[in-house]
């Protein structure tokens, strides 16, 4: 041990510049995520401001009996979870599709084109996406709404119908994702073989047959590593999504809440330091087991993706 | 690009036909989806008040009217503190940001730096572990007194580890010979860093550059955390916005602070307008910079 520590001490020493190249970074990181962390132990107290972190009671497991006890745990878990898997396959599926047909697309304008426009939700921010929520789906003047009522239907009031968020979300997660998810399997279809579809051309292979054999087997590892990393995230909601297309519209709550809306919503409005602390280290401390697995599957499968 | 079009010794085939088909199709109705929003939002923006009351958002509007620009400008201060505030804070963060990853991300790549594994772990355990939100807000209002603090738009989204690995592997790629030579004529870290690692990287750290204004350009997130009613002069633009849409009276004290009845004001319109002038600098770089965010991209998908 001693001897590990005089080595490093005479690397800082010897290295200097270099470790002074890296302190910045380091210090950034250090204050934004390693001394929160110790925060952990709030979830264990009953937080008051003026005792501070390490002063304020300890209550031990009160916050966690609190945050599971009021049903919160199970609906916000449940649509955390049901949202991610939604989300991933009908993203994969959609973009996968896209980039395929991209790739066999011989049109270059119409193809650089539509690749364009794909991408672009993909550089707006949630404020704007919220924007467009408001604009489409607004009850009194909504633009579906507007049409609806021209074709002389019924106006829908989303904000009231909890059935309709799911897909509402769905849809905007694919919006937005799209172009984005599109461009990573392009890049990974552009780097298969080329002679592979030489070679089937000649065998007299059709279209279905080599996007089967070829190019989906090509792609398998990207695939399979963003869905298992995609498991290492399955916990945490994506806040600025369901905070801004929702509206944090407390009508619907029940079909739209995620862990991160219901962790921000009650310290931002109850200052409710104790359980939000709770269901914090509950939904960090899951995920962080959750990426463990979904590595140790990796190094099994496609050994070369292993994040650690 | 051979392998994209057809063999020469056979008939384009019925499944390459059918499948071109599909894809101009499918491709088209996907783009016009994608594009719709946007629109709606345009051409919202440029209808009236009346129109929109009778009507409700159309695709093409009923009556066109610049009233809701008409009105942002007149009371343009608000707007421009808010574009003003997100200048500053996208600058400082995007220089800052993109100097203290490049240097880290040096270090991290450097072969003789012999705890580079330990370092490079130091930094991606934090992607996979955190605190929560909460000890987080309580370590940045109590003890860092983020509270009403331009601070708080810069620092928390300063170092993304995943950039940092991104460049870092860029750096990587540089031969090995190059450094060494420098350090045989006597270079230290630093310059090797600054006049040889820098320039070979250079479509990296405009690719990791972009990204980091973007988030910053995107961000409302920490001001809704971290602002309140009485640092108003600090709204970056997308919280202002943010702001604007939630918020039906914002809009009318605004104007009533510039001596507007809010009677007057087109609040539905006004609301699109916003987001036109919130979003045009975006829409109107993005084709501009567009084939650095798919190198991104690439890079990220290649390996994380």
């Amino acid at each position: 041990m001693k001897k590990k520590e005089h080595t490093l001490l005479r690397d800082l020493r010897e290295n200097r510049v270099k470790w002074l190249m890296v302190l910045p970074a380091a210090i950034v990181v250090i204050l934004m995520c390693y001394i929160p962390m110790g925060g952990i132990v709030l979830a264990f107290k009953e937080y008051n401001y003026h005792d501070g972190v390490f002063g304020s009671p300890w209550v031990w497991f009160k916050n966690f009996e609190y945050f599971f006890q009021s049903g919160k745990a199970w609906t916000t878990t449940r649509n955390t979870v049901l949202y991610n898997i939604a989300f991933l396959c009908t993203n994969t599926i959609l973009q996968i599709t896209c980039a395929i047909l991209l790739s066999e697309l011989v049109g270059k304008k119409f193809k650089r084109v539509t690749q364009s426009v794909m991408f672009l939700p993909y550089f707006i921010s949630w404020v704007v996406v919220g924007a467009f929520i408001y604009n489409l789906f607004n009850y009194e003047f909504g633009a579906v709404n507007s049409l609806l009522k021209s074709l002389g239907m019924e106006p829908i009031d989303v904000y009231s119908n909890k059935g309709a968020w799911p897909f509402i979300l769905i849809a905007v997660s694919a919006f937005k994702n799209i172009g984005y998810g599109t461009v990573m399997y392009l890049a990974s279809i552009v780097n298969i073989d080329a002679q592979l579809y030489e070679a089937a051309d000649l065998d007299g292979a059709t279209m279905w047959q080599k996007i089967w054999h070829i190019t989906l087997p090509g792609i398998r590892p990207t695939i399979v590593i963003l869905f298992l990393m995609a498991i290492g995230t399955i916990m945490k909601g994506d806040f600025q999504m369901f905070w801004q297309v929702t509206g944090n519209n407390p009508m619907v709550l029940e079909a739209t809440d995620v862990i991160d809306t219901y962790v921000t919503r009650s310290l931002l409005t109850l200052q409710e330091f104790g359980m939000t602390s709770a269901a914090g280290l509950y939904q960090s401390g899951l995920s962080f087991v959750l990426v463990l697995i979904a590595n140790h599957i990796v190094k099994k499968v496609e050994p070369d993706y292993a994040l650690f | 690009m051979e392998k994209l079009k057809p063999h020469n010794k056979k008939p384009v085939g019925r499944d390459r036909v059918i499948f071109n088909i599909l894809s101009y199709v499918l491709l088209t109705i996907l783009s016009v989806v994608c594009l719709l929003p946007f629109l709606l939002v345009l051409s919202g923006s440029f209808s009236s008040q009346e129109a929109i009351r009778l009507h409700g958002y159309q695709l093409i509007p009923s009556s066109f009217s610049l009233d809701a620009y008409k009105m942002l400008f007149r009371i343009p201060q608000e707007l421009l503190r808010a574009y003003g505030v997100t200048i500053t804070v996208t600058a400082t963060g995007t220089i800052l940001g993109l100097l203290l990853t490049s240097m880290a991300a040096y270090v991290l790549a450097s072969k003789e730096f012999r705890y580079r594994y330990q370092v490079s772990f130091f930094f991606y355990f934090t992607s996979i572990f955190g605190g929560g939100l909460v000890p987080w807000y309580i370590f940045n209002t109590k003890y860092l007194h983020f509270h009403n603090s331009i601070i708080a738009l810069i620092l928390p989204i300063l170092v993304n580890v995943t950039y940092l690995l991104i460049l870092k592997s860029y750096m990587m790629s540089i031969p090995d010979e190059l450094y060494q030579s420098a350090k045989l004529d006597g270079a230290g870290d630093f310059t090797v860093f600054w006049r040889i690692a820098i320039p070979l990287s250079k479509a990296g750290l405009a690719t990791v550059g972009l990204f980091i204004a973007l988030n910053y350009w995107n961000d409302w997130y920490n001001a809704m955390l971290f602002l309140d009613e009485g640092a108003k002069d600090l709204y970056p633009l997308q919280y202002f916005l943010n702001n604007i849409l939630t918020k039906a009276q914002a809009m009318n004290a605004a104007a009533a602070r510039s001596g507007i009845p809010a009677s007057d004001v087109p609040s539905e319109p006004i609301k699109l307008a916003m987001t036109v002038v919130a979003t045009g600098p975006i829409v109107l770089l993005y084709p501009f910079l567009q084939k650095y965010f798919v190198k991104g991209v690439t890079i990220g998908a290649v390996k994380g």
